[in-house]
């Protein structure tokens, strides 16, 4: 308690997960702090302070703005846009009716087409969407799930046009299941068969696309659908411990695949918090691969992540104040080790970006690489009382979950009971009632309101794309050979009842010109789908 | 006498969209304000909210939107309502609508439109304020 000719602000201190901060942090509050046991230098176990020896004075953070909208043609034209401004990376945004596996001139497609996203159906349109890209010069990020292994073979495919050959290629696919049912919700099929499907990509790609991503074990999802940075932490290492489980199981070599799992984070407001829960996360992660999964490969215990800004954060008042939000989001991704980062765009609470707002955006990285000096030194926060205890609490409490979750059966299981749901749920709710009483503040909707708000430009997409993208894909099935096409849908079929390999029939498929809906439906067909259960 | 009966409100997530946080954090709401509320869970089409409503004997259904699908979504629930002789339930909606398509969906008979921001005090003051017991 402060002295009383003292007294402080506010009753109580806490971020904006809810926990509880105290006025000071001291050596005592770390205890017997052993600097090798917990931090370790960069490059080395537990990898607190880093997993490359140099960190940005090696190489800087991939700059990879997700962008997506429109027709393929459309969505061209702004990657090369966006790389033509120093963008270092790219990120596919597709529409509703591809993450949920249904071709655009599917009845469930009326009205989505284009709007939330790239519309892809085919081969065909992923040529369009990397054309005049080179493929062996840039890494690619998609965030792609039910339909993850389709879309990867459609771009081995562009790349094999291209004559680029499948173990030259780089990116990565989302392919996260798992966080699909716990908070993104764009699932297709139940989590068994979903999990056979990823066991299949794991061990295509670990033979014949060496260099990919195989999956980006993401926390963003569930920070954005309500989560504490706590409950972001202990979901994503317990889906990550889930896939590694379900490989192993499979009769992989752990150190085969797990070198090409990485992870996907949120950057939320509370800066502290943030670089807290990133250095807590490659400790945990090199901890349970080494002692849980025995895994030998230094490379195996590396979380390597990519970081987004928080969406969730934005606010459609006064939106010009979400460029200064995004700005101190991405410093603390950047002063908690990211690999890569997406920064939003100031508009994105009303639309897909503009591509004035996408620059500032973009630019915001640009300026934290090159002005202010925070990628000279590695870890530069590392020793400070309040980020190390911190961490280790993020630490303790992420654990403390994952041991519920092992209680009740894994990931899969606890997914199927809804508790990480329930939790995620219940803390947005939390979060809501704080923002109404104001005991949490948001600048511009429930403190320093104004009256008239200045409207900024935002990003249309046209209903002609939708006219457009059905004229197309309808051109694509008239011109493919049909009894070519309809065999490989055959073998997809028997592989789904038989166990053959799925991710190398999709590679035949989709060179053949099967469209994405034509192949899910039959695999539809055979695994079923799965169903909000609509709990509250 | 029996007490007036409670507003039975309809939470809907038309469309292809995952993003459940808002359609949750209202239907919690409405229910903590002394509502009667169903949740449909995700990925509806308009024929099976229109059927669900009618099933439920609701008297308003409030849909979340955030893929930019509401200009088609949300017209065909009134549409469907009103085919069903079902136009006195209150259609409302929320999500990520720019403010040029707001007046042509009110046009169509979406009669009130929450977007990012909105406290729950104010959804909850505009259904008691809009929707009676039919």
């Amino acid at each position: 308690m402060p002295p009383e000719s003292k007294p402080e602000r506010l009753p109580r201190f806490s971020t904006i997960s809810d926990k509880e901060i105290p006025r000071l942090t001291t050596p005592e509050d770390l205890g017997d702090f052993d600097y090798a046991a917990k931090l370790g230098a960069p490059g080395e176990y537990p990898f607190t302070r880093g997993v490359q020896e140099t960190m940005y004075r090696g190489r800087l953070w991939t700059m990879r703005q997700f962008a997506g909208f429109g027709t393929p043609e459309d969505t061209n034209q702004r990657y090369r846009y966006l790389l033509d401004q120093g963008q270092t990376g790219l990120s596919v945004a597709f529409h509703y009716p591809t993450l949920m596996g249904y071709d655009s001139d599917h009845p469930r497609s009326l009205g989505e087409v284009g709007k939330c996203g790239v519309a892809v159906d085919s081969l065909r349109d992923m040529e369009v969407l990397f054309d005049s890209i080179p493929l062996d010069q840039v890494t690619t990020s998609m965030t792609i799930n039910g339909p993850a292994g389709i879309l990867l073979a459609m771009y081995i495919v562009v790349a094999e046009k291209q004559g680029v050959s499948a173990d030259k290629i780089g990116g990565t696919i989302q392919n996260d299941i798992l966080k699909e049912y716990i908070a993104q919700k764009s699932w297709i099929f139940p989590p068994r068969p979903s999990m056979r499907i990823i066991t299949d990509i794991l061990a295509y790609c670990t033979g014949n696309v060496p260099r990919w991503n195989t999956i980006s074990i993401s926390g963003y999802h569930i920070r954005e659908a309500g989560s504490t940075a706590a409950q972001e932490l202990a979901f994503t290492i317990a889906d990550g411990i889930g896939y590694v489980q379900a490989g192993v199981e499979a009769g992989l070599d752990v150190d085969a695949f797990a070198p090409r799992l990485s992870f996907f984070f949120n950057a939320h407001s509370d800066f502290f918090e943030e670089i807290a829960k990133y250095r807590a996360a490659r400790r945990m992660w090199a901890r349970i691969m080494k002692e849980r999964f025995k895994a030998k490969s230094d490379k195996s215990l590396k979380l390597r992540f990519h970081t987004q800004t928080a969406g969730c954060s934005l606010t459609a008042q006064q939106p010009t104040n979400n460029v200064v939000r995004t700005a101190l989001q991405a410093l603390s991704a950047v002063l908690g080790g990211t690999q890569s980062l997406h920064t939003n765009s100031l508009d994105e609470t009303l639309a897909l970006p503009t591509e004035e707002a996408v620059t500032v955006a973009l630019r915001t990285q640009q300026i934290i690489a090159d002005e202010t000096g925070v990628a000279n030194n590695i870890d530069p926060l590392a020793g400070s009382y309040f980020v190390e205890w911190l961490t280790d609490q993020l630490e303790a409490e992420a654990l403390a979950y994952i041991k519920k979750i092992d209680d009740l059966g894994g990931i899969v299981r606890a997914i199927e009971l809804g508790f990480p749901q329930k939790e995620i749920g219940d803390a947005a709710y939390r979060y809501q009632c704080q923002l109404e009483k104001e005991e949490k503040i948001i600048v511009g909707v429930n403190r320093y309101q104004m009256k008239e708000e200045i409207p900024i430009p935002i990003l249309k997409i046209d209903e002609e794309v939708e006219r457009l993208q059905v004229k197309n894909l309808q051109e694509v099935r008239k011109k493919r050979d049909e009894t070519r096409a309809q065999a490989e849908l055959k073998k997809i079929e028997e592989a789904a009842h038989e166990g053959g390999n799925l991710m190398a029939c999709f590679v035949d498929a989709v060179r053949e010109y099967c469209t994405l809906g034509e192949i899910i439906g039959v695999l539809r067909g055979v695994f079923g789908e799965h169903k909000d259960p609509g709990m509250l | 006498m029996a007490d007036e009966r409670k507003i039975r409100v309809l939470i809907a997530k038309p469309g292809l969209d995952g993003h459940d946080r808002g359609a949750k954090v209202v239907a919690r709401s409405l229910r903590d304000a002394g509502m009667e509320v169903i949740y449909t869970g995700l990925h509806q089409t308009p024929e099976m909210i229109v059927s669900t409503a009618i099933q439920e004997d609701v008297d308003a259904v409030g849909m979340s939107i955030m893929s930019g699908a509401h200009n088609v979504l949300m017209p065909a629930v009134v549409d469907g309502l009103k085919k069903k002789g079902a136009d006195d339930i209150v259609v409302f909606g929320g999500g990520i609508i720019p403010d040029d398509d707001m007046e042509s969906l009110e046009q169509k008979g979406i009669k009130g439109l929450f977007t990012p921001g909105t406290s729950t005090e104010t959804i909850i003051s505009w259904v008691r304020e809009n929707v009676k017991p039919r």
